[in-house]
């Protein structure tokens, strides 16, 4: 069993040096990023597998996993809670880890003495540890970086335009070409919040990955898992007959395609309206809800106004019988486009974000006190 | 900081006080820390600050938007509540478009809500909370308490199954007890049930301004009624197995009823609207916020003092303590008359304008980034700091003495609330009557919990029949259509799962202008506010005794625990406050209890 000591020197390409897995491996999963901690809860809805199979060992052919994360941590919490993840900072943890990263990462360098989230105290000064310095101290000792939730892979609803905190995801925050310990790249499942069973599906197969049977998940360009995020909300919505025969809902009393009303189904990765939100039940558009993008980079501010129909939208539904192939090409660029952050995702020591507290319809835009 | 003093000087001559501080706290939602002083020679906390530690924005980051997506976007304040603020948005946005959701909807939005309740109160109670009560924590605690429970016959056990107390508590042990397995597969059904209605958990994507887009087939209806015939007996299991603990835990411990107490000051918003009565306008605000189906009201001293949501509305003040913002009274008010023509205060949410200044931590000057929501009681003039008990504490205690609900499922009496669940797999159909306790306290606020759980599965039956007789009748109008105005006000009021939730909306331009949500954290966990008054769970908090057998060194500090669990904290409702004095804090390295299995 090899362990995981933080020594770059150890570094190698997953691929061709592991012949042999761990038996025992640690998550240690921190919330304290800009969220809601909804992909903790969510996780928790997953029965595909559930989090109890997996602490209590019940699926076969992985390593046993010890799980610290805050919301279901039977500590009463403080020091004792915090005694791995210091642990794993001192790069004295005997098993290799996995760092889960919940929430957006706030820009730190834009604030003066203050901080915009922190994860306990500095034994020694007593001061806020942030967020960013966990990150700073855990990343590069851990096995494999997993990214839950799109605040974390991609900044998402905190990093919307005009917020104060500067806030970005962690591949903004530790660089797209960032390798973990384990010759990983960050593992991003995006959503707002996770898919359930998206997420443990994806926490297991990088599980079995630990264990030594099997290869590494799949990611594409956006670091997200390919057979989870490679079809569009539209290639899977059982409402897409209804966009072929160019019949559309006009409010959302309608079963019909929701395109006109605000639905981006068809430029969106994400398998939600397949797979349900969980346990077959539920989801987006499927049920009368409109897709918002919430798994994409551009989330939310390339979809705002939610509710409105996508520029192209009635383009799109308006050819759709003939030009099928043309469709297909003009929603590869709003693809595109929605698949990139917004460019005030960064960790420069400036706010960018057109930030105006005192924004009020009409005024000049008052200068930022 | 009077009141500090106060509670300085009643620490006890001759103690010595010992600091204690945990950060985070584990087991709830978001980012909280204690800070204590405790004076282990008298066995009692003698001052407690709270903190937490995260600032995202909301209010700030809305101005400009679109007003319809304020329901999207402040779902994302919370993980486990965030449809409530859906909800509470689409309220408050229906007053401003001047429209109504269609009864159909407002019944789908009852019936998602009431799984949330459901769910919520199922995931924290069991599987968060009662870690607090369980075997192996107690077995650390008070194992004289375990000792004791081995020998005592649990009252109700033909009921739950489970013979002794101490078989209760290994049932609740985490991860491996069957209670704590199986609450996590009811949060799973119940889970399902709100999906069904309201599209996804937790941001959900089905709920709109107007109504839902969910569709009404019988089907879905079918789906979730089976579903909650399914957890029936786990319902009300759970109530009889609550009260066996709770009542073992005083009979175990005279004097816990002190743990977590405070001045019964209690806030309730209401909940579950009544589509044959609401309009939205904020003119008849007080006929429809009474026919709520859980009713608003704020309780002083075991006196109802209003149920009138205007008067709720007009007396909230939000408060500048020791917090990183600047004042806003200079900047230009918003909303200076209510649309009935009463003045607005510069202190009301409607005119408040958040302006984020980052600090050091200083303890003498800004240490925080909470506000203070309080209150105003016109009649005696003070800043009352309301807390929710953790939301169905609250909820019950208000409906209960307003004796305004009645339903063939759930009936206020005027001192009680009585919950009829029908016939279920294993036990026959039972009333559980929830009565006004003589204590606002740590454990009556987890017991009402579970009652509450019963109260929503019982409206949710209700709700069904409403809902599927409209089915039956051919309507299928769930959304009413609507032009966003270029000016206009809202304001939407609330349960979510943990307490009071507000949503104030101002709108300019067909944009948003001012938006402030005030969920129940900011004001169960704020901290003293500018009158020096200490927000509820310092309050709760300071003058607990101590009944942990442990000392000073292996210290877990298990009564503090459940005393501000009791609250269902959940912090990411904006909550951010430190207050201390700056010392260095002993720490305490507990036995890592539980470490097997993380």
């Amino acid at each position: 069993m090899r362990r995981g000591t933080g020594n770059t020197d150890t570094r190698s390409s997953a691929e061709t040096s592991r012949t042999t897995g761990f038996d025992e491996i640690t998550i240690l999963w921190i919330s304290e990023g800009m969220s809601c901690d909804g992909d903790s809860v969510a996780m928790t809805a997953s029965d595909r597998p559930s989090i109890e199979d997996i602490v209590l060992g019940l699926v076969p052919g992985l390593p046993k996993v010890n799980l610290y994360n805050k919301v279901l941590s039977p500590t009463v919490g403080g020091e004792e809670f915090l005694a791995p993840y210091r642990m794993a900072a001192r790069g004295e943890m005997a098993e290799p880890f996995i760092l889960v990263i919940e929430g957006s990462i706030p820009n730190e360098k834009i604030n003066g003495d203050g901080y915009w989230s922190s994860f306990g105290n500095d034994e020694i000064t007593g001061e806020p540890l942030t967020l960013n310095w966990w990150i700073d101290h855990l990343a590069p000792k851990a096995w494999a970086v997993m990214a839950v939730g799109t605040c974390a892979t991609y900044g998402g609803i905190h990093a919307m335009a005009g917020n104060p905190t500067g806030c970005m995801g962690l591949a903004d925050y530790l660089g797209w070409d960032f390798r973990s310990w384990g010759g990983l790249p960050i593992i991003n499942v995006p959503g707002c919040p996770i898919q359930p069973e998206n997420f443990m599906e994806t926490l297991t197969w990088v599980l079995y990955h630990a264990a030594g049977s099997a290869p590494p998940p799949p990611l594409d360009s956006m670091l997200r898992p390919q057979w989870l995020f490679g079809k569009t909300v539209h290639e899977g919505c059982d409402r897409g007959s209804y966009f072929e025969q160019g019949d559309f809902a006009q409010d959302y009393n309608s079963p019909k395609c929701q395109v006109k009303i605000g639905c981006w189904g068809p430029v969106v990765n994400c398998n939600v309206p397949k797979r349900g939100w969980m346990g077959g039940i539920g989801g987006c558009p499927n049920v009368g809800g409109i897709c918002i993008g919430c798994t994409m980079p551009g989330f939310p501010d390339k979809f705002m106004p939610f509710m409105d129909a996508p520029p192209g939208s009635s383009l799109s539904s308006m050819l759709i019988k003939p030009y099928g192939v043309f469709i297909r090409r003009m929603r590869g660029f709003t693809n595109v486009t929605t698949n990139k952050e917004p460019k005030w995702h960064h960790n420069r020591p400036i706010l960018t974000s057109g930030y105006d507290p005192r924004w009020r319809p009409g005024v000049t835009p008052a200068q930022v006190r | 900081m009077t009141a500090t003093e106060e509670r300085r000087a009643a620490g006890g001559p001759g103690g010595t006080l010992t600091e204690m501080a945990w950060d985070p706290i584990t087991r709830i939602i978001g980012n909280l820390g204690i800070y204590t002083k405790i004076d282990f020679a008298n066995r009692e906390v003698v001052e407690c600050h709270t903190t937490s530690s995260l600032f995202r924005g909301y209010s700030v980051f809305m101005k400009g938007k679109d007003p319809r997506d304020a329901g999207f976007i402040t779902s994302r304040i919370c993980g486990i509540c965030g449809d409530n603020h859906t909800t509470c948005s689409v309220y408050a946005q229906n007053m401003a478009y001047g429209i109504k959701n269609p009864p159909l909807g407002e019944w789908i939005i009852n019936l998602g809500e009431a799984a949330e309740y459901m769910f919520d109160h199922t995931l924290f109670q069991d599987n968060l909370v009662f870690v607090d009560f369980c075997e192996a924590m107690v077995r650390q605690t008070n194992p004289s308490v375990l000792a004791r429970a081995e020998n005592t016959e649990a009252p109700n056990r033909n009921i739950h199954g489970y013979r002794t107390i101490a078989d209760l508590m290994r049932a609740f042990n985490p991860f491996e007890g069957e209670i704590y397995k199986e609450a996590l597969r009811v949060s799973r059904v119940t889970r399902e049930m709100f999906c069904l209605m309201e599209g996804r958990h937790v941001h959900p994507s089905t709920v709109y301004p107007g109504g839902v887009g969910t569709m009404p087939e019988p089907t879905v209806f079918t789906d979730y009624l089976s579903r909650l015939i399914s957890i029936l007996d786990f319902i009300k299991q759970a109530v009889a197995m609550n009260d066996d603990i709770f009542n073992f835990w005083y009979q175990a411990l005279p004097g816990y009823e002190e743990v977590g107490r405070r001045r019964v000051l209690l806030g309730c918003w209401g909940a579950f609207q009544d589509p044959e009565v609401v309009d939205y306008r904020y003119e008849t605000m007080t006929e429809w916020g009474r026919a709520m189906y859980v009713t608003p009201g704020i309780v002083v001293d075991d006196q109802l003092i209003t149920t009138d949501l205007i008067d709720i509305n007009l007396g909230i003040r939000i408060l500048l303590g020791s917090s990183y913002y600047r004042d806003w009274v200079d900047e230009e008010p918003f909303v200076t008359r209510d649309p009935l023509g009463n003045p607005v205060d510069i202190r009301h949410p409607w005119n408040q304008t958040t302006l984020p200044d980052p600090g050091k931590r200083d303890f003498n000057d800004k240490y925080s980034w909470v506000m203070s929501p309080r209150w105003f009681h016109k009649e005696t003039g003070e800043h009352l700091a309301l807390d929710t008990g953790g939301g169905c504490f609250a909820r019950l205690y208000v409906t209960a003495l307003a004796n305004m609900v009645n339903t063939p499922y759930v009936k206020s009496t005027g001192h009680s609330v009585q919950i009829s669940l029908p016939k279920s797999e294993k036990l026959p159909e039972m009333t559980f009557e929830w009565r006004i306790p003589p204590w606002s306290n740590a454990i009556e606020r987890d017991r009402s919990r579970a009652y509450f759980i019963a109260y929503a599965a019982a409206m949710a039956l209700y709700f069904l029949e409403r809902a599927m007789e409209r089915v039956r009748g051919g309507d299928m109008k769930v959304f009413t259509n609507f032009e966003v105005p270029d000016e206009a006000i809202g304001c939407g009021f609330h349960e979510a799962v943990r307490g009071v939730l507000s949503h104030h909306l101002v709108i300019r331009d067909g944009k948003i202008a001012n938006y402030h949500p005030y969920p129940p954290t900011p004001w169960n966990g704020s901290p003293r506010d500018s009158f020096g008054t200490p927000g509820p769970y310092e309050d709760a908090i300071q003058n607990t005794p101590i009944f942990e057998e442990n000392g000073p060194d292996d210290f877990k500090g298990i009564d503090i625990m459940r005393a501000v669990r009791s609250f269902d904290p959940c912090l990411p409702c904006g909550v951010h406050m430190y207050v201390g004095g700056g010392r260095t804090l002993k720490k305490i390295h507990s036995p890592m209890f539980g470490a097997s299995h993380g």
